[in-house]
């Protein structure tokens, strides 16, 4: 017991930091004057003070944290911190369930971008701001902002790290101090949501709509402010700086750490896993545009080129912004953007799905078999470019993966359960467990999830966060062994 | 010459035994003392066990007086520290390291006078690739030497019954290939050695020395023989210093499989190695060979450091179909006994990597040494310098110069430009001059003849 206290004397702490994010909300409000200035002011008052009681009232309890205590925070935070975000919206929207509430805020922070909110145009700017300022912390990670500005965790802070960050190896380190690399990974993150920002200020965006969709951009979340998504623009300009920077935000974050330690470009053609990630999107991008206009989808190769690299980018990084109703595609080119964005995300990125590093691991590994059996001495060990991976990585990836298609298998089934028709429960499924964001069918990009009934929003909910805590991180709390002594 | 060896190895003895031959002073420092003893019960050198970058020992084997260093040991650590120490310490003339580590030869500024001193490295291992990887490239040769930076080559061909030169005399050549310039700088038949004219009429099973420049010797080749398909397949047993290295040299052209027998190198081995398929196995396994198709392999390299294994797995792969097999060889006599049989090359590493180290020792200004036909005949490339009064060779004729008998002029290199060794060339300052030299008791004389006179100062 005293154990779950530790993890509630950590998890008040991380309340407490969390709080300070309702301050840019707060200025929103001011500048805009929309009314929300109590609400927020409530819910930051809310959070701090459960955070202070949790911290003051387990202050004996006060301890390093061990392994398994990561993985319990880790999901602890993952489930409150959503439920505490769902205070200004429910404050404000009284219409609105607190299952909706928490299916949105859970995708924001999962960076999913799967909305059941209706008439975006007209919501509070400051809730606007709220939506996607959770998806640009939740892209990052809310442990790697609280082990950046706090070193207070101490050796356990490694350990959270690992648990949150997506991909298979996370022992290479940028820095010697854990708290040094994700103080890091959080300036250049930050750094790079700056560019974008100006970058989708110039393209013709109101300063509002800049900051929202540089914060959702990067996050690959895929919120926007408008219910027609990127399609209210209407701008080429605007939808090329948005592919560009969800195509730097698709690569790990590392790589651009090093790159801009080294001050060159050589660490983006040493990371195979980001290189192989880019020109598997680029090539898809032609070819689905080449497969459109053969359908005469579009009567034009351009308009062709334009909607399928925006849409294709944006579904395959997992963001889930849309330019038009690609559901209204031929069914090929809709599918095969929600498979690549299974797989085509980096490890340390901020998108979702497998991430490219396991397929890449996972198709080398059948390479290897091959050559086992038309030689059996062969000695073939797995590589990635010039590094060798373990035998005990590529095990742990197979496992992974059979988790991975297991969770979706059977959130399928229960959403078929539920009544749901196939196309709608598998791509709801899909799109949530890879962080996506809009599926196809009743929850396409025209539409969003506010038609699904309470049970079928809650297993979303649930798909996302095990998707963005890639599986293992959130089912081994559920094991019997992870309670044992 | 006063010459100090440090290390016995392999390296180290086979050097020793060469010098010894030319009439050098030798001494030899090693740790291990029965090493020792059995050079100095074969050769008329002193030895002294010690180690080598300790500066007492260097004192005891004399480097005060020694106008040599050759430090060949293991660590290219102790052979770098021991040219700086006969550097600052003795002033040692020349000193010469074997440096096996990429990672210090991709950093030449600290073999410089400021840092470690080391006048020349040498990589004995390295050498030896390329005198494979060379042989791989052209399958049907013998021996491919490299003069003038590689301007020149030298390929020993044998010509076989039915190839276009068998039954002709040696000016065929001229007729049939007009545009290219070649010469048969040798011919040995039944391994005496022939001098050759335009008349001399070429028997099956000769062993002829063709020079050329570098950019003709695959059309050259081609012609001679009915050139057969170009190597794709090769198979290298041992996956040792030199195994290793060839595979990487080798990989990005060739299909190569890597054969060794120590499964934790082979990991190594396959980690370090992209395009070669990296097996663990004996190398004498027939069923491994077999299943691995031996028979298809254009060139299996046997390159173990265990002589009898290489022989047999290269009998093995000869007998399952492999069309060309190379054998490393360390012992003397093997080679002289497997030679020309069914092996087709047994390699003395010795003898391949010598040449290098010998450049260094012979007098005058000698660019280029190769050792031919396991150490009886040489191919130099010496520097020509001085003018008709202080130069015995400078502005003469090639048929003016006094050259001793069994000697020839094969070719000359001016400014880059390749020039045939024919009578009535002049040869200038600064010429580099290629020679074939059939008997080594001569190789003295030759390069007095190269050496200038008193007068030129």
């Amino acid at each position: 017991m005293s154990r779950s206290l530790t993890v509630i004397h950590v998890l008040g702490l991380m309340l407490i930091i969390f709080s300070f994010s309702y301050i840019l909300p707060l200025i929103t409000s001011i500048i805009y004057q929309d009314g929300e200035l109590e609400n927020f002011s409530w819910a930051m008052l809310a959070t701090f003070l459960s955070g202070t009681l949790m911290w003051a009232a387990t202050r004996r309890f006060k301890g390093e944290l061990s392994i398994r205590d990561g993985y319990l925070l880790v999901v602890m935070m993952w489930t409150a911190i959503p439920a505490f975000a769902t205070l200004p919206l429910m404050l404000t929207l009284p219409e609105l369930s607190f299952t909706d509430a928490y299916f949105e805020t859970m995708s924001g922070l999962t960076t999913s971008g799967g909305t059941v909110l209706i008439g975006l145009d007209n919501l509070q700017q400051s809730l606007n701001l709220w939506r996607h300022l959770l998806e640009w912390i939740g892209g990052m990670g809310i442990i790697v902002l609280v082990v950046a500005i706090m070193p207070l965790l101490g050796i356990g802070g490694r350990q959270l790290f690992k648990a949150e960050t997506p991909g298979p190896m996370k022992d290479a380190t940028l820095t010697p101090r854990i708290t040094e690399t994700a103080r890091n990974l959080w300036l250049v993150y930050l750094g790079i949501t700056v560019l974008c920002l100006i970058a989708l200020k110039i393209a013709g965006m109101t300063w509002f709509d800049a900051v929202c969709h540089a914060f959702s951009v990067m996050g690959l979340g895929g919120f926007s402010t408008h219910d027609a998504s990127i399609a209210y623009f209407n701008s080429p300009v605007i939808e090329l700086v948005m592919i560009v920077f969800m195509l730097i935000a698709v690569v790990n974050f590392a790589t651009h750490f090093l790159a801009l330690r080294e001050k060159n470009f050589r660490p983006y053609f040493r990371d195979i896993e980001g290189r192989t990630s880019i020109l598997m999107l680029l090539g898809s991008c032609a070819a689905i545009a080449l497969f459109l206009w053969w359908q005469e989808t579009y009567n034009n190769f351009w308009t062709a080129l334009r909607f399928a690299t925006f849409n294709l980018v944006s579904v395959a990084t997992s963001s889930g912004f849309a330019s038009t109703d690609y559901a209204q595609w031929p069914i090929f080119a809709p599918l095969l953007m929600l498979f690549l964005a299974c797989i085509v995300s980096s490890s340390g990125s901020t998108g979702g799905g497998i991430k490219m590093i396991r397929t890449m691991v996972l198709f080398k590994q059948s390479g290897r078999e091959f050559t086992k059996i038309l030689h059996p001495a062969a000695i073939a060990p797995m590589k990635l470019g010039n590094a060798v991976i373990p035998n005990n990585i590529v095990f742990s990836v197979l496992a992974y993966i059979f988790l991975y298609f297991m969770t979706i298998v059977v959130l399928t089934f229960a959403m078929l359960i539920s009544g749901l028709d196939f196309l709608t429960a598998f791509s709801a499924v899909v799109a949530s467990v890879n962080n996506v964001g809009p599926g196809l069918g009743q929850v396409g990009p025209a539409s969003n999830y506010s038609g699904l009934t309470d049970f079928q929003t809650w297993l979303c909910t649930f798909g996302m966060l095990v998707g963005r805590l890639e599986i293992v991180t959130l089912l081994i709390i559920f094991t019997p062994k992870f309670w044992r002594r | 010459m006063n010459i100090i060896i440090l290390g016995a190895g392999q390296v180290g003895s086979t050097v020793a035994e060469s010098l010894v031959g030319e009439a050098n002073d030798i001494t030899v420092v090693d740790l291990d003392s029965a090493k020792l003893k059995l050079l100095q019960d074969r050769l008329d050198l002193r030895t002294l066990v010690g180690s080598a970058s300790h500066p007492s020992i260097l004192e005891q084997a004399g480097i005060a007086d020694a106008d040599m260093l050759l430090a060949v040991t293991q660590s290219d650590e102790v052979n770098m520290v021991a040219c700086k120490l006969a550097a600052s310490l003795y002033n040692t003339p020349t000193k010469i390291a074997r440096i096996r580590s990429a990672d210090f030869l991709a950093h030449p500024e600290i073999f410089t006078a400021e840092n470690f001193c080391v006048d020349f490295s040498i990589c004995p291992e390295q050498i030896l690739t390329d005198y494979i990887g060379k042989l791989i490239d052209f399958p049907e040769a013998l021996q491919v030497l490299e003069f003038a930076g590689g301007r020149v080559s030298m390929v020993a061909v044998r010509a076989f019954e039915g190839g276009a030169l068998v039954g002709q005399p040696l000016s065929f050549l001229n007729t049939h290939m007009p545009n290219i310039e070649v010469r048969v700088a040798a011919i040995f038949r039944q391994d005496r050695s022939i001098m050759p004219h335009g008349d001399t009429v070429v028997v099956a099973g000769d062993e002829m020395f063709f020079v050329a420049a570098t950019e003709n010797i695959r059309t050259i080749l081609k012609e001679l023989r009915r050139m057969d398909r170009p190597a794709k397949r090769v198979m290298i047993m041992g996956g040792g210093n030199i195994g290793r290295r060839l595979a990487l040299a080798l990989e990005q052209q060739y299909q190569v499989k890597l054969v060794e027998y120590n499964k934790k190198t082979c990991e190594r081995l396959a980690a370090e190695l992209t395009h070669t398929l990296v097996l663990n196995g004996d190398c004498t396994d027939e069923k491994l060979l077999q299943s691995e198709h031996v028979g298809d392999v254009d060139v299996f390299c046997a390159l173990t450091n265990d002589d009898e294994n290489n022989i047999m797995s290269s009998l093995l792969a000869k007998s399952g179909g492999a069309r060309k097999v190379i054998a490393l060889i360390n012992r003397s006599a093997y080679v002289d006994l497997l030679q020309g049989g069914k092996i087709d090359i047994a390699l003395s590493p010795a003898h391949v990597t010598i040449g290098t180290l010998l450049a260094h020792v012979r007098r005058g200004d000698v660019a280029a040494v190769h050792s031919l036909r396991r150490g009886t005949a040489e191919a130099l490339e010496l520097v020509a310098h001085g003018d008709r009064q202080s130069s015995k060779v400078v502005g003469r004729r090639i048929d003016e110069i006094d050259l001793p008998q069994d000697a020839i002029i094969a070719a000359i290199v001016r400014n880059g430009e390749v020039i045939m060794g024919h009578h009535e060339r002049m040869i200038e300052s600064e010429d580099h001059v290629i020679l074939f030299v059939l008997n080594k008791q001569i190789i003295r004389k030759v390069e007095k003849l190269f050496q200038i006179g008193i007068g030129f100062f």
